[in-house]
């Protein structure tokens, strides 16, 4: 699995679930506890826990086609300077630049496809490695 | 386990349909589809409707719900009833200006600035 050189000193806490939207929920509960205990602003909080629903949905959904044999991998590491999650799916992957802009006007009444730009929109960074299989997500906490 | 709770509560008076929704978080998928069809129900049953969407109480929203709001909404214009949506939080209404559906909807600071433009032609 890749791991940035900026980030090959981090540990990185693992939770493996199957590929049931059931689990985003339990996921999402035992970072935002961490996230909690180390003071990230209400702001930072909003926007974690939305990143990762769309993450973590993203990964079952569209990577895993909610197969039940296959699994949805989440490394994570939070301190009070930043928060850090690699979520990797066994799916084929994808090319997120040939994504298409949910903003453009023909694009604009589509139920679907925002989940991508609101990462964006509220994470430090976002990357998507190994051809789409994996998403990295960084978020300072900044007061 | 999806919630027992009622997801929204439903008043309708003056020709107006005003839910307001009672979960604070309005994110995941399973509960987002029990409200589409919840509110799909009730759209088809006041042909053409005015629905009132309320979201004082909600405080986290994901793009599964800008979904259904969408999916409402087209219904909705189908019938050529009106939608309207009041009481979004500044931190949710960031969700509508980034996606730039502030544009999409008609948003309202209160339900009662809401309710009264439906007077309005």
């Amino acid at each position: 699995m890749n791991q940035p050189a900026k980030d090959q000193h981090l540990p990185l806490q693992t939770l493996v679930i199957p590929s049931d939207l059931a689990m985003v929920s339990k996921v999402e509960g035992q970072i935002l506890q961490q996230i909690e205990q180390h003071h990230y602003s209400d702001e930072a909080i909003f926007a974690i826990k939305l990143t990762l629903e769309e993450a973590l949905t993203n990964a079952i959904k569209h990577g895993n086609k909610c197969c039940g044999d296959k699994q949805v991998i989440v490394r994570f590491h939070v301190d009070e300077e930043q928060f850090v999650v690699y979520i990797r799916d066994e799916g084929p992957g994808f090319n997120p630049d040939a994504v298409p802009d949910p903003t453009s006007p023909d694009r604009l009444s589509l139920p679907s496809g925002r989940g991508i730009l609101l990462m964006r929109a509220y994470m430090d960074e976002v990357a998507y490695l190994d051809d789409g299989r994996e998403l990295y997500i960084r978020k300072w906490n900044r007061p | 386990m999806p919630d027992a709770q009622p997801h929204f509560t439903l008043e309708t008076k003056d020709g107006i349909c005003f839910v307001e929704f009672s979960d604070r978080k309005i994110l995941e998928e399973i509960y987002i589809n029990e409200i589409g069809d919840q509110l799909g129900k009730i759209i088809e049953e006041h042909r053409p409707i005015n629905l009132l969407l309320n979201f004082r109480k909600v405080e986290h929203l994901s793009s599964a719900a800008l979904g259904m709001l969408i999916n409402l909404q087209k219904k909705i214009a189908g019938q050529s009833g009106r939608l309207k949506l009041s009481d979004i939080n500044p931190q949710i209404f960031e969700v509508f200006k980034i996606t730039r559906l502030n544009k999409v909807f008609e948003i309202h600071d209160s339900a009662a600035a809401a309710k009264a433009s439906f007077a309005q032609a």
